[in-house]
């Protein structure tokens, strides 16, 4: 039986997490084999919510596929889709489930997706949404009704150590430890010392942080993040390092580098694990804990 | 404070015209004249342009202020050529249209978007400062409403695409928890930052809204 994420983030071992994509569609051969190859592997699988705004299956039915093959889910909620009243429901779904991890998002902006013309819910935002966990707990809904039957979730969210300006994102991200949250996987990081001087701040709080690390598949990708994806820095030796790269090694040289930023941080105990998220490459999540060493 | 209006475009009027061919025009003369969208010179141009598609334009008038009840005396002073028609075309906001639409039996057809209530930043530069939703937080934000301002309405803080003081949805869109951010730690009360805002009340002030002053 796989251990809970509560339990495994109270172990003191390097947490490993990933994510896996669900499809635009009804075919879930693809998400179904990358749960195949991680499940074993990580402590815990994200699940996406309709990532960039882009309409997919659903993330709950993604947790469910991970339950049912015996690994450990983390329901990703964005606040853009669903008001209250949804948003707890699914909750309620969750937790009948056995689903009792959730991430608790914000939600990218309605416009950067495929259905530019909805409308953009946030009903509540990221705490919001974490009190509203903690309030469930506490057997109220939000409209300080009696739950029939409890819930019971290890709660996290996501904060940006490299946001400029910093002070406002360590802000929310305090206020998102008062309202709840256990563990924090962070916006994608590659300038390590940045990270370290981050973590110092972050260390001050009782929260898990397992940092996020985002495969560089080619020296054009990193390049294209660094310019254009918010809180997304990777320094320009990381982009000549991969651009030194021949083609056709590219891939291999982002899975060395991740494999490295990793092991690093798990060997200078800078934080609390790793949440690795590969877009689209799941399949070389092995190779990335490989060369981690892991 | 301005009503923003943008003109719908000639397709779209065109469309709303189907079958009715004989046309009086309304423009305002106080938020659509300053926003250039339903003044004279507008009304005008649209009298041509309907023209062309051999409508027949019986009149037109630009009443002062079309929102205030003032507007039934101008219709009236119109009245021969209004029954001439057999629809009004209103450039003016909703709040025009809907006004002129009590008293006059012909169909109202409005020939503009109403997009927001907002403010003239700069001449021709409109902006919208807010939503009206009835439970104002600016006291604590420094002035600035973050359920306008942040395109995502967020009350207690930036999200995660908050990017160099700048939005994820328009680089040339300031970031408004940057903007509250500055703005208060100018004021040394970032305290205010650190405060949990919780979920709005949108029944503050049920839809659709309306208030008795005694």
């Amino acid at each position: 039986m796989t251990a809970s994420l509560k339990d495994v983030l109270n172990s003191g071992k390097f947490v490993i997490t990933s994510e896996v994509a669900p499809p635009k569609g009804t075919n879930l051969e693809k998400v179904l084999h990358h749960i195949d190859l991680l499940k074993d592997k990580v402590d815990a699988i994200n699940v996406t919510d309709h990532q960039s705004s882009v309409m997919r299956f659903p993330s709950i039915g993604g947790c469910l596929a991970i339950k049912e093959k015996g690994g450990e889910p983390i329901l990703q909620m964005t606040c853009r889709d669903r008001n209250r009243l949804a948003l707890q429901a699914e909750l309620l779904l969750a937790s009948t489930r056995g689903i009792n991890n959730v991430l608790c998002l914000t939600g990218d902006a309605v416009p950067v997706g495929d259905h530019k013309e909805a409308k953009g819910v946030f009903d509540l935002d990221s705490l919001q949404l974490l009190k509203t966990i903690r309030l469930m707990e506490s057997g109220k809904d939000l409209g300080g009704n009696d739950l029939d039957g409890a819930v019971e979730f290890c709660a996290g969210a996501t904060v940006t150590p490299e946001a400029q300006p910093l002070e406002p994102q360590l802000i929310k991200f305090e206020k998102k430890i008062e309202a709840g949250a256990e563990f924090f996987q962070t916006q994608g990081i590659y300038d390590l010392d940045n990270f370290a001087k981050f973590m110092k701040q972050a260390r001050q709080f009782p929260v898990k942080i397992l940092a996020g690390i985002i495969l560089l598949s080619s020296a054009r990708m990193a390049k294209f993040m660094t310019e254009n994806v918010p809180g997304i820095f990777v320094p320009q030796s990381m982009i000549d390092e991969l651009a030194a790269a021949p083609k056709e090694e590219m891939l291999t040289k982002g899975i060395e580098i991740a494999g490295r930023m990793i092991a690093t941080l798990k060997k200078d105990s800078l934080c609390d694990g790793v949440h690795i998220m590969a877009i689209g490459k799941e399949e070389v999540v092995p190779d990335i804990l490989a060369a981690a060493g892991l | 404070m301005k009503s923003i209006t943008r003109q719908k475009t000639f397709e779209e009027i065109k469309e709303q015209l189907t079958g009715l061919d004989r046309v009086f025009i309304i423009g305002c003369g106080t938020c659509a004249t300053m926003t250039k969208t339903g003044g004279i010179d507008q009304v005008q141009e649209m009298k041509s342009q309907l023209q062309e598609i051999d409508k027949l334009v019986t009149g037109w008038t630009v009443i002062p202020i079309a929102c205030d009840e003032m507007s039934e005396l101008a219709i009236e002073e119109n009245n021969r050529a209004i029954q001439n028609s057999n629809c009004v075309l209103i450039m003016s906001c909703a709040l025009g249209v809907h006004t002129v639409s009590t008293y006059i039996d012909r169909p109202v057809i409005p020939a503009l978007d109403t997009l927001f209530i907002g403010v003239e930043d700069s001449p021709g530069y409109f902006r919208e400062v807010c939503a009206q939703c009835g439970q104002c937080v600016i006291g604590e934000t420094a002035g600035i409403c973050p359920i306008t301002a942040c395109h995502k309405g967020l009350v207690n803080g930036p999200c995660g695409g908050t990017n160099n003081g700048k939005c994820e949805v328009d680089k040339e869109k300031d970031c408004a928890w940057t903007l509250i951010y500055e703005r208060l730690k100018a004021q040394k009360r970032l305290d205010l930052m650190r405060k949990y805002q919780p979920p709005h009340n949108f029944q503050a002030s049920p839809r659709p809204r309306t208030a008795k002053i005694s």
